[in-house]
Order: structure tokens, then sequence, then C-alpha cells
């Protein structure tokens, strides 16, 4: 049997071509592309031959590896066996020792520039690397050649986004990102703790369909996924408009689902998709469930966002750890955030961070009207029409046209929100 | 005799390194060796109290919420927080959910490559696999139909260029064993697996918010709260409505509905799948009841309350059982456990290589200094990044088996029950159990019961909350103005894989030190003082390898402990010294 692509096997086990245009739909949704390029990503995904996968494995607690185990568009499954040909994966792989290492060193001789690198975890450079070792060499030597000959590399969590939680504090084994072992690769990043699979899928589908990797802001992150505040998408934010807060845990405002600004959440500094994309095939997050946000898709987050009970807009926090590029990143996540929330019930915080300006803020509303951004899932974007971040770092985003200005006219159905509830 | 490295050893969490000394075919001597160190702990200081359970969380991804309940419990130890009722039993229904599932994944995804052989399957008959399976359980989609599906998967991959983590295995070695219908059958479930935990943890994305690493713990209860005017009552005024019926409000009564119903189809898994499945395996690979035995002393340090008051009945009773005398059990007190550091990569300030008790316990990483890249460690006096705990000196095996083999000495007739109708058809019994064999039954005899029981914290989480006990956090101490000026906390408790152990202490309304033993602590420890061996070091010895390039019967052994490198490698904290904070 020939490797037939992603349609062929899925129907091979009994997917109906309306299931499957329905989940090109939620990949366009993910990517916040406008639901005409369905058409147009089922073709990419059904065409595509199975891609590559070596999963490199630092310093990392498995809860990436964990989440990946979870993917449900397309299943854990499908990924193994239809969709990627994950060549390495140290928690995955059938054979162990001096094969395993053969397993990884084969695939990249054979797919030279042709495979996906993704690194969980973080990157020890302290004691010669002796913190981390793979088959007896330093991580960090493993990850590099990986990534050297790899067509991008997917960093997948915190850990392997700049350190994550060996790196914060103390850092004892000198931990760091995944910049550590990545030149000028092309790379993208996400930030979590641990990351959302279904921006994985997101970015692999997106790869499939354009031939490139998503547009990303200065940090690697995708927009798609980390251009918007949580608290701008957020479910409980009409309740911060009324000004009804839960007080104390277990309250009548938290029962009644009122938001939990006062008990910490970190969601009005937080770039990241969680209210829209979920966990779970979408059963729930951690605000819809009852708990605050804790800032895991910012950079050095177990410092910067920490701590987590504590409300904000409190006195600025100290970031003893940050060296001046991840703060330059952290920048820009604090311009995007503020022109992501342009007036409403952000006036404190923007009074807060006086970088930004009041015209900035009216420049980001203004700029909202020009910006195509799709409401696929109408429930979960409650809040305003996200913008773009202001002061997007280059490349500018670009939201590619249509080859043909029309989306493709066979399946009509597709133009249409999902129907199935 | 040879030297044996295997590095990675595949299908564990975290980096786990295993060399092995082979003289005429079998093993001589053995080696664990954690790979990895992350250094947690200095991050854990210095925090607020009620924080740190998140970042204790991230300790393991994959045993996920684990090390957050062991550590909320510790620091509600020192605070002396009782939770309320329905606090209890979401995080039972938690952890026992995450229990059940990590049986399954660890049997299927990480076991079965050791025991079953893909090349072998793709030439089983579809139709004779569907006769085989209808002799196992009655199951709707056991057709021919799906086994030739499943089949042409496996083909199209362990026949193709990219082969995929299926594609290469060490198939054709001669200690698999199943015939090709079986094989197929077995893999068939292994994809079904999958898709079923995937299916089974949105309970801990309802009731956790998130998943892996769980969100909704607290110290005082958990954050998920009954919607107002309880399960029943509308979501809350203004509240926007539930976007799809897939995702309805945690403790509403569609949300308690959705556990009920993931429950069910779980235990229809684990009655119509996992457990005939292991017989089949156990069935087919007899002798391997006589294979891996360990050092044969046990601890189980209990959990799984039935209360939230000061002595519970804990559903896996707590007890600790000395080699050679399984009948009777012994105490457990928190301050025996002692690690020793004699073969790690640490040094202590005031004992070479002895015991330091870990309530008191010290890190201070100090790499040995070995040639990198690493050939062997042969020679190396330290050679990992795990500690030794030990009790009494003594190392102890942690996990399924040693729960079990601790309730039935405890008398526990409904545990034992369960055991000995599992056993009686692999022709297993409580002499045999310590082996390979009786730990991968274990798993899936505590499958059963806690399946089970966790359709009971359910009803009885309905029936509180019907009373009108909305309660689901005790916020009394909450405000760190009502916390004496030093205290100290600790927690012991049981995860899927065994013993976990958290102590804290909390000065100035901060967390000043922080101590972790976990299940690979014990099971995948390295030499100790008196060069006395890990468990899995010890149950390596003289297990058979019939062919040195390929220890397949090692990697049995191995798994059969479910070791974790990331949960073990190693998280103690440095005692802390005035005035030295973090942030």
């Amino acid at each position: 049997m020939q490797d037939d692509g992603l349609y062929a096997a899925m129907v091979r086990r009994g997917m109906t071509r309306r299931s499957f245009l329905r989940f090109s739909a939620a990949m366009a949704a993910a990517l916040a592309l406008p639901l005409t390029y369905a058409p147009r990503i089922a073709e990419a995904v059904s065409s595509a031959r199975r891609i590559p996968v070596i999963w490199v494995r630092g310093q990392t607690c498995g809860g990436n590896t964990e989440a990946f185990l979870r993917s449900s568009d397309p299943t854990t499954a499908a990924l193994l066996l239809d969709v990627l040909s994950v060549e390495y994966h140290e928690s995955l792989l059938a054979v162990a020792g001096a094969d395993a290492d053969l397993a990884r060193t084969n695939a990249m001789s054979l797919y030279p520039n042709g495979y996906l690198a993704v690194i969980e975890g973080a990157i020890p450079t302290g004691a010669g690397g002796a913190y981390c070792l793979v088959g007896g060499r330093p991580v960090a030597d493993v990850a590099r050649e990986v990534c050297d000959g790899a067509l991008a590399t997917i960093a997948v969590g915190s850990c392997a986004f700049d350190g994550g939680a060996p790196a914060a504090s103390g850092n004892p084994t000198d931990a760091g990102g995944v910049h550590r072992v990545i030149g000028n690769g092309r790379l993208v990043t996400l930030p979590g703790c641990p990351l959302n699979t279904v921006n994985l899928a997101a970015v692999i589908v997106h790869y499939l369909t354009f031939n490139e990797l998503p547009p990303v802001d200065l940090a690697n992150r995708p927009l798609a996924a980390y251009g918007n505040l949580i608290h701008n998408q957020c479910e409980r934010r009409p309740h911060f408009e009324f000004g009804e807060f839960a007080l104390e845990w277990g309250d009548e405002g938290a029962q009644k689902g009122w938001c939990l600004y006062k008990l910490g959440c970190k969601g009005p500094e937080t770039m990241a998709n969680c209210p829209a994309a979920r966990y779970g095939e979408k059963t729930s997050w951690n605000v819809r469930s009852g708990h605050g946000c804790i800032g895991c898709t910012t950079p050095s987050f177990w410092n910067a966002m920490g701590p987590a009970y504590k409300r904000i807009p409190g006195p600025i926090p100290f970031f003893p750890a940050l060296s001046t590029d991840t703060a330059g990143q952290l920048m820009v996540g604090v311009v995007g955030a503020a022109a992501g929330g342009h007036a409403l019930g952000m006036g404190l915080r923007m009074k807060r961070r006086r970088m930004i300006t009041a015209r900035e803020a009216k420049a980001a509303v203004a700029s909202e009207a020009t910006v195509a951004v799709v409401e696929a899932e109408p429930a979960a974007a409650i809040g305003p029409a996200p913008a773009q971040p202001l002061e997007a770092p280059a490349p500018p985003v670009v939201i590619p046209e249509p080859e043909t200005g029309e989306p493709e006219t066979a399946e009509p159905e597709t133009g249409a929100p999902p129907e199935e509830r | 005799m040879a030297r044996i490295v295997i590095d990675p050893v595949t299908r564990v969490g975290g980096h786990l390194r295993v060399e092995l000394d082979v003289t005429s075919g079998a093993v001589t001597d053995a080696w664990t060796s954690g790979t990895m160190f992350r250094g947690i702990e200095l991050n854990l200081r210095g925090r607020d109290p009620r924080d740190v359970w998140m970042l204790a969380e991230r300790i393991c991804g994959t045993c996920t919420g684990v090390h957050a309940l062991a550590s909320v419990r510790a620091v509600e130890n020192a605070l002396g927080i009782t939770i309320p009722v329905n606090a209890r039993l979401v995080r039972n229904l938690l952890s026992g959910t995450q229990l059940v599932r990590d049986h399954v994944v660890g049997f299927y995804q990480a076991q079965l490559p050791d025991w079953v052989d893909a090349k072998s399957a793709i030439t089983a008959d579809p139709s004779a696999t569907a006769r085989l399976a209808a002799t196992v359980a009655q199951r709707a989609n056991a057709t021919t139909e799906a086994f030739q599906a499943v089949r042409d998967r496996l083909e199209a991959v362990v026949n193709s260029k990219q082969a995929g983590v299926l594609g290469t295995g060490w198939w054709g070695h001669p200690a698999y064993r199943l015939s090709p219908e079986q094989n197929l059958l077995l893999l068939a479930h292994f994809l079904e697996a999958l898709d079923w935990q995937r299916d089974f943890m949105r309970i801990h994305a309802l009731l956790g918010g998130k998943d892996p690493h769980p969100q909704t713990y607290l110290v005082g209860g958990m954050a998920v709260a009954p919607p107002w005017g309880g399960p029943t009552g509308a979501v809350g005024r203004d509240h926007p409505t539930v976007p799809d019926r897939n995702a309805p409000m945690p403790l509403s009564t569609d949300g308690l509905t959705l556990v009920d119903t993931l429950l069910t189809s779980a235990r229809d898994f684990v009655d119509q799948v996992f457990v005939p499945d292991v017989r089949l395996l156990l069935g087919a690979y007899p002798e391997w009841a006589k294979i891996g035995a360990g050092p044969g002393s046990y601890l189980s340090a209990g959990d799984l309350p039935d209360s939230s008051a000061k002595d519970p009945q804990f559903l896996f009773p707590t007890g600790r059982l000395a080699t050679g005398n399984l009948a009777a059990s012994l105490p457990v007190e928190q301050d025996t456990i002692a690690e020793s550091v004699a073969a790690s990569w640490y040094s202590y300030a005031n004992t070479a290589d002895g015991l330091v008790a870990a309530v008191t316990g010290e890190t201070t990483p100090a790499w040995g200094g070995l040639a990198l890249p690493l050939k062997t460690l042969e020679g190396a006096k330290k050679y990992s990044w795990i500690k030794a705990a030990r009790y009494e000196g003594i190392p102890m095996e942690v996990g399924p088996l040693a729960r079990l083999l601790v309730a039935v000495a405890n008398g526990r007739a409904e545990l034992g029950a369960a055991l000995a109708e599992q056993m009686a058809p692999v022709g297993l019994t409580l002499d045999t159990l310590p082996g390979v064999a009786g730990r991968i039954l274990a798993r899936s005899v505590e499958a059963v019961v806690v399946i089970r029981q966790a359709a009971t914290w359910l009803a009885d989480l309905r029936t509180n909350l019907g009373t009108g006990d909305v309660a689901v956090a005790d916020i009394t101490f909450w405000d760190p103005a009502s916390w004496p000026k030093e205290t100290h906390g600790y927690s012991l408790g049981e995860g899927a894989r065994g013993t976990v152990a958290h102590w804290v202490t909390i000065r100035d309304r901060t967390v000043v030190d922080y101590q972790v033993v976990d299940a690979s602590t014990w099971n995948a420890s390295p030499r100790d003082s008196v060069n006395g061996h890990g468990p899995i070091e010890a149950a390596l010895a003289s297990v058979a390898i019939a062919d040195p390039a390929r220890p397949l019967e090692a990697l049995r052994v191995v798994h059969s402990f479910s070791p974790c490198g990331a949960c073990a490698a190693h998280v103690f904290g440095p005692r802390a010294t005035p005035g030295e904070g973090t942030r």
C-alpha cells in the first residue's frame, strides 16, 4: 500500500468527506484564516505525503508529549500513522539504545532539510551539558544536529521556548530555550505549559497548505494562536465589564462564573488562544473550569507572572532572570497586549504601561477594520474582534490571498459555519 | 563478560540509561542511571506556599496532577487545613482517573512493543483475528473489516521507507512469541487505547481545566465550583450561554453526566479490552512470572481517602513489607525515609555516602566529570542523577504490585478478591506475583478496582451537592496573615506508579524548603552506601538476554516498573540558609 495522504487514510477509517472538510474548517479557524480557505486546506492536506518528524526531548516533564497524545483533529493515531512519520521520539519508539540513535540519524540522512524537528524541554549547558544526556551525549549537541538538518524547527512548550521551569529563578543547570541550538533556521515556538496540541496541528497544516510556516511574532509564536489576549477572548469577559468578580474561592461569584481577575487571573496580560482552543477536544480550559490563568505562554512566566493569586495591576514584576532579548520579546508581548485590548477595560493597565500612548491605542482600534479575522467559533469569540499587534515585528503579518480570488466552489457547504454542534 | 548499554531507554518518562553485564547469555549485574537533572527545587524556594503546587506539578507531565495533589496536601498539612467533602471527591476523581489512564497507556504504549511483533501482525488473517477477538470479549467493533483496516495501516508504515515509531522495532526477535493474530489484536487495541485515553482524559480537561497539568487545585480545596443554585441550577445570571453541548460546566448536571459517561465507557474499556489483553499476554508468556522479582520489600503510603479527616480509610492502604515476609504489614513513618548519594552525582555536606533523612534532605549537584560523550559507566562510583531512596536503609519497590501486596497483608478483602480473580486464569499466585508478570497484572487489577470506585465517588459527589453543600474550598487560612511564623508540612500518597512524598517548610509566608521523593526515586534508584542495588537493578539480575544487540528482555523488566526519569531526577531542595531568597 502506498502512502496516499491524510484524506485517503481517513476515508479508510470511515471518515466522511464532510467531516474531513469540517476538520479543514476547524484548522482554518485555528490559523485565523477565512473559512474560504478550508477547501484549499483540505486539498493540500489530502494530497500531502507524511511529514517525517524527529522529536528531541531535553529537560522536560514530558507534558508536551502527553499533550501530543491527546490530539483530536487529527487524532494521535492518525498523526502517528497517517499524517506524520515520527521517526524518532524517545517516549514512543519501539527500539531502544543504539538502534534508537540510529533511527534518528537514518531519518536525518534520508530526509536532508526535509523533516520537522520538534524540540521539547529546556537545553542545559551547565556542567558541560551533563545535566541532560541522550545516548550519552549532551542534548544540546543532539538537538543542534537535528535542528541544523531540519526544514523547520517547532519548539513545543515553555521549556523549549525559553528554558521554562528549569531556567526559572536559580537556574542551577544553566538551562535555556531552543535558541541555544538553532542558528538561522526556521523556527516556530509554541509556548504554554504544556502547549495546546491544536496549535501544533495548525502549524503542520499551515505548512502543508502554504508550503511555509505561519506568520510569527518576534518570539516566533504564531500570531494566529498567540496574537490575542486571553482576556479579550474570555467567556467571562462580560462580567469584567459589569464589575462582577469572584472574590473568594467557591463564593457566589465563583459559582456564577464571574471574572477571576481579582483572584489573580493573568488573562489580561497573556497572549494565547486558550479560550477558543480549550483542552480535551474543546471540553474546557482553566478559567472556564474555575481557576485563573497563570500566564504560561509569556516569556519567563514562572518569575514574571507570579504570584499566581496576586491580582494585576500590582507592582510591575521584577525580572531578575531576563536577558536583554527576552526582555525585548516581553515588550513585544506587552505592546501587542495593550493594542489588542483597546479601550474597553484596559485603561488602567495602559496607564500603568506608560510605553503605550493613547494615540497608539486608537490606531490599534482603527486597524481592526482592515484586518481580516474570522470568528470561526462565534460562541467563543465573545470579546471584541482582536487586532493585530500594533508594532508587529518584521516580517509583517501577511494573510495570503486566495490564488483565484474566489474559493473553490466544489463544496459550497464549507463556506457555512459548522452545523453539527 | 560483555557490557550492554541501553541509552536512551525508550518508552519511559524522562531520560534513563541502563547498563548490563552479561555473562553466558544472562545478566550478572545492572546499573540504572537517570541522565537528567533540572534543579526545580531552587525555583520552589522563595515562592508563595499557595503557588508552589503549580511548579511542583511540572515535576512530571506524564503522571499529570500527581505532584500538584501531593504539594497542596503538604501545604494544607503545614497550615492545618481540612478540605471540604466536594474537594476530596473531585481530587479522588482526578487522581483515580489518572491512575487508570496511566495503567492503560503504560501497558499499551509503553510495554506492548516489548511483547508484540508488528511485523508478524501484518501477516495475520483478519477474519481469524476477529474470531480470536470474539473468544476474548464480545465487542461490536471487532470485525474482520476492522482488523483488515488496522493491518493495512500497519503494513503501510512497517513496509514504508518512512517507518515511524512502530516501523522500526526489534521485530523478529526470538523472544516474541505471539501468533500473528494475537499480535494484530493487541496492536489494534494499541491504536484503540490511544483514542480511548484521549477521550477519557476529557474528565481532566473538565474538572482540571487543563490536561495535562490540571489547574484547578487550590491550597484548601479545588477552584472548580458548582453552578449557582447547585448542580441543577442555572449557570449564572448573565453568564454567556454554553457554546456547545460538548462542553458543559464542570459541576453542573450536564458536567457530571459527562463524567459519568466517560467513566462508564472507561469501565467497559478496562473490562472488555485491557483485562482480556493482559490475560492473553500473560497466558502466552507464563515464564515471565518467575523473572524480574526485584528486592522483595514493598512500600505503599496509602491513598484515595474516604474522608477529609485526620486518619481516613484509604482505598489503597498504608504499609511496608519486608523481604521474605509478605504477610506482615509494617508501619510507614515519613521521617524514616532517607536517601543516599553514594552513587549519585550529588554531594552531602556532612556525610560522604551515608543516608540523609528526606525531611532534612539536601541537594548539591556534583557532576562526576565523566568523559562526554559517555561510552560506559564502568568503573564510575557515581553514575546517576537519581538519588537512592531507602527505608531504614533498605531499597523498596513501590507501585501497583507493592500496593496490592500491602493491601492483602492488611486483610483488604475486596482488593484481595479482585486480585485473585485475575491471578487464577493466568496461573499466578501470591507467591509468584513478585515479578514482571505480576507487575503487569497488578495494573489491570487496580484499573478494575479504581474505575468502579470512581463511580462511587461520582455518586457521592452528586449526593453531597444535592444536599446543598456547595463548598469546594476551605479558605479560613487563605490569608497569609493567618499563618504561623514558621511551619512544616508533608504529604505521603500514591501516584499511579508508586509512592509520592512531599515535604515543605514555610517561614515568613514563604516556602524556604521543599523536598520530594517519588516512585522512581525508589524504583529507579542506583546503588546506596552499602552497595545495595536499586529495585530495577535487582530485578534485572540473571535475566537471560538472547541477543546482546537487541536486549529486549531487559526492556521488559525495566518497563514493568513504569520508571520515570523526569520525576526522579531530582527535585530535592538544598536546605535554605537564612536570607538566601531567590526572588
